[in-house]
């Protein structure tokens, strides 16, 4: 057994929708910086982005080898209670695992990382980390063209491990650098200048130079490198310094999916593991509140892994969403209400008893005629078999479009709704909602799969279920 | 083990309506005033001869006191009855049945539904607290499902389909334009139809039925009374009236081209009257066109057009006014809106008139059988009313 846990397996999320930086500049009159940055869709937070992360993530490492649960974003989706609990509900985890959120810094991202490899190294199950995170940037402002919404998440464990830590190096120092005071809903910064000159440069430097030094590896020893800094000048300035070759740097998204805040250092890392062979080393580096770096080392195991979706994938995968459409889905735009009641919330107990249908997705297969329905149901629709069934999980089942209806009467953040009648294969059929499609190229026969999405917040209940999407 | 009906044991011997429509200056107990007044007038019975009553309402009121309080029933058995867009019907199949059983001599059936205050566009419905897992489709994305199923399964490209429904909604509102108590009363042109606002791919506004406000009620005897009261009672020959499994979002068999339980509903109601043949034997109908394509396939569950020909029987005028079988005399829910506990007794007396020769411009010559229909629900997962009356025992 390794003492130090490492990477056993990773997944990452990019969400669908883009925003150009021009569409912004061309509303506000402002200077737009090139390229585009991703965007939760409406139906989406840090804790659904999350979901879609650690989906892939468990491919290759079963819920049951979990044993700790740690969730990091500064963009919770509740003020109190635990969000994490939501991601372990939707990826089916089992109840006898610890469970944490870390909030309150773009910095809990890479802690969650460092503090899921401790909560792993000597312990006989694996620690999960799931990262998401939705940032606003204020109209205007650099961070809402700057920002981007992403996830990640990292299986740590000490047994089938894909890349080893061999070191970690971290610094903490109290300085103003971005801050948002409880009920704001737009961050500060300080000046530029200072922060660069007083925090991030040297801070990114000593925690580099002292993650090197702890593994005795030469910055030429990096196959790749991972530089995470809100201030892209920061990066330049070390890249320059240690005479990194700029060919070894990963991407980072700068120009496709913004800064995804608590999730970019480990999205940067998903981003170049696909590219590392066994035995080279990837050096990961933030500083956001103080500065954290991890050196890692590929196994032999690296080889045969392969991630469900690669970033790049994802990146290319995408569609346009107005700045206008943006406005409204991050509530920055008020809107009419429509005339149409407001949706009840929906009520704690029938949320308990179908936690594994609402949240896991699990509907139920007869035993004895053999269809799988969903939702889960006492009497077989086919044989009407009386409690005959046992659980059956449609997550990841692809379906096909059977029917569907383009709503257009039904509110939404993002007329017109699309509701699809769909056929899973081997068995089962759902109405639910689409997203993440165009209305107009729907069609029946249409290939789609699951997706974790928030339909809707009503007296503070984030009501999250699922819908189907085209496939990605 | 049967469903044996009732076929000729009661009749209706006086009926009410409102005029159906924006009722800004009525409330609930106004309609229903003013439907059951119109009731007793039209059986030449008073108030206090009516031994029991079943009331029908979705939304406008809870409890037999909705009724008994603003008409003053003196200490008589008011049942509240409620089972969706069929609520007016199965008021009326639990009046008749009452009254069959020997039960009450003579009773009501009343239906009402005040859809215009709640300052919402479409229905609003409350359901009880749940896990907020069921979506929240509108009523004509539900019915919406119908049109691409059926123009894939019979070739229609949808430009083809588009004109099938657009000539259902153009049938009913020329129909609705020869009534006084529709809510609509313009014919309105393809055109205007084909073209309308797009609500819920490819149904535009001018598929949909209207929302209105009324109120309608029947008085309800033993056959063999009825003449007692009136000269030209019209007797029931079935009731049927089924809720299916809802196996429509949950089985990969269900093809959305058709409602099994009108399917089954119909089949039980037409071995009760002893029809064999709809297309042939039935000589008008009123269905539950709360949508164009509804109306399309109800057709074929009907057993008024063969599976898949629902299409060429709309565009040859089949169910037109002076078609072999014409349905929506009186313009149905697309002339006349859905105040939901009032339109099965809205169907009922347009029977009624037709019967009794009292249906003006668009009285149809000597009609035999007539059929009504409500459904309640969405494709898959529905219930579902028919019924057929005659004119005459036998």
């Amino acid at each position: 057994m390794r003492l130090m846990a490492g990477i056993v397996s990773y997944g990452s999320y990019v969400p669908y929708r883009r925003l150009k930086r021009a569409a912004i500049a061309a509303m506000l009159g402002v200077t737009a910086s090139k390229g585009e940055r991703s965007v939760a869709s409406f139906d989406e937070d840090s804790a659904s982005m999350a979901v879609e992360a650690v989906r892939d993530a468990l491919k290759a490492a079963p819920p049951s080898s979990i044993g700790a649960l740690l969730f990091a974003t500064t963009t919770p989706p509740y003020g109190e209670k635990l969000n994490a609990a939501i991601i372990a509900a939707a990826t089916r985890m089992p109840p006898n695992i610890r469970a944490v959120d870390l909030t309150g810094s773009v910095r809990a991202g890479i802690s969650a990382i460092l503090q899921g490899a401790d909560a792993a190294s000597g312990s006989k199950t694996n620690a999960l980390v799931a990262i998401g995170d939705a940032r606003l940037g204020a109209p205007e402002g650099k961070a809402e063209q700057q920002n981007g919404d992403g996830a990640v998440a990292f299986v740590l464990g000490t047994e089938h491990v894909i890349a080893e830590i061999e070191a970690t190096a971290s610094l903490t120092r109290e300085f103003m650098d971005t801050w948002r005071a409880p009920g704001e809903r737009f961050g500060h910064s300080w000046e530029e200048r200072f922060t660069l000159t007083q925090a991030y440069s040297p801070l990114l430097s000593k925690a580099i130079t002292d993650v090197l030094a702890k593994a005795k590896v030469a910055p030429g020893d990096l196959a790749k490198v991972v530089l995470d800094a809100p201030n892209l000048r920061a990066a330049d300035e070390i890249i320059r310094a240690m005479k990194l070759d700029p060919a070894r740097l990963g991407d980072n998204f700068a120009l496709t999916v913004g800064q995804t805040g608590a999730a970019h250092p480990g999205l940067m890392l998903a981003g170049v593991l696909p590219s590392l062979k066994p035995g080279e080393r990837v050096l990961v580096a933030s500083v956001a509140d103080g500065a954290d770096a991890i050196l890692l080392r590929a196994t032999p195991a690296i080889a045969g892994f392969k991630p469900v979706r690669s970033v790049g994938m994802q990146i290319e995968s995408k569609g346009d969403v107005s700045y206008g459409s943006y406005l409204k889905w991050r509530e920055i735009l008020p809107t009419e209400p429509p005339r149409r009641p407001d949706p009840d919330r929906p009520a704690g107990p029938p949320m308990l008893r179908s936690q594994q249908w609402k949240f896991g997705f699990v509907g139920s297969k007869c035993t004895q005629c053999g269809t799988p329905q969903l939702p889960p149901q006492r009497v077989c629709v086919k044989c009407r078999a009386f409690d005959k069934m046992e659980p059956y999980a449609f997550a990841d089942r692809t379906a096909r479009i059977a029917t569907y209806a383009i709503d257009r009467l039904a509110y939404s953040l993002n007329p017109p709704t699309v509701n699809v009648v769909i056929d899973f294969e081997g068995g089962g059929r759902f109405l639910c909602e689409m997203t993440d499609c165009e209305p107009e190229k729907v069609a029946i026969g249409d290939e789609v799969e699951m997706t974790f999405r928030r339909l809707f917040t009503a007296d503070g209940v984030h009501n999250y279920f699922w819908k189907a999407r085209p496939k990605r | 083990m049967a469903s044996r009906g009732i076929k000729d044991r009661v009749a209706i011997i006086g009926m009410g309506c409102t005029k159906f429509g924006e009722h800004w200056d009525k409330g609930p107990d106004d309609l229903l005033c003013e439907a059951a007044y119109e009731a007793y007038a039209s059986a030449g019975v008073n108030p206090d001869d009516i031994d029991a009553y079943w009331l029908g309402t979705m939304g406008s009121g809870i409890s037999g006191l909705t009724l008994s309080e603003p008409l003053k029933i003196q200490y008589k058995p008011v049942t509240r009855v409620e089972n969706m867009c069929a609520t007016g019907s199965e008021a009326m199949r639990q009046a008749c049945y009452a009254v069959a059983s020997g039960a009450f001599d003579i009773v009501m059936a009343i239906g009402v539904e005040k859809l215009k205050d709640s300052g919402y566009s479409g229905l609003v419905t409350s359901a009880p607290p749940n896990d907020g897992t069921e979506g929240g489709m509108t009523a004509p994305a539900s019915f919406s499902l119908l049109a691409p199923a059926y123009f894939k399964k019979y070739g229609l490209d949808p430009d083809k389909g588009k004109d099938v429904l657009s000539r259902i909604a153009w049938k009913n509102h020329r129909n609705g334009a020869k009534n006084p108590k529709a809510q609509f009363q313009k014919e309105v042109s393809i055109e205007a139809i084909k073209n309308s606002p797009k609500i819920a791919d490819p149904l535009g506004i001018m598929d949909c039925s209207g929302v209105s406000d009324g109120s309608a009620a029947a008085i309800i005897v033993r056959a063999e009374d009825a003449h007692k009261y009136c000269k030209n009672p019209i007797y029931i020959k079935a009731l049927s009236f089924v809720a299916g499994p809802a196996e429509g979002p949950l089985s990969q068999d269900y093809d959305f081209t058709t409602f099994r339980e009108v399917v089954a509903s119909a089949k039980d109601a037409y071995s009760q009257a002893g029809i064999t043949d709809a297309r042939a034997q039935i000589s008008m109908a009123e269905v539950h066109d709360c949508f164009t394509p509804t109306e399309l396939v109800l057709y074929e569950d009907l057993g008024f057009s063969k599976r898949g020909t629902a299409w060429q029987d709309v565009m040859d005028g089949y169910f037109d006014l002076d078609g072999k079988l014409p349905v929506n005399p009186d313009g149905g829910l697309k002339s006349f809106g859905h105040p939901i506990g009032a339109s099965g007794l809205r169907m009922m007396y347009e029977m009624w008139l037709q019967f009794r020769g009292e249906a003006g411009p668009r009285q149809l010559k000597n009609p035999k059988l007539g059929l009504t229909h409500n459904l309640g629900g969405a494709p898959g997962r529905c219930v579902s009313f028919v019924s057929v009356v005659g004119k005459e025992v036998g």
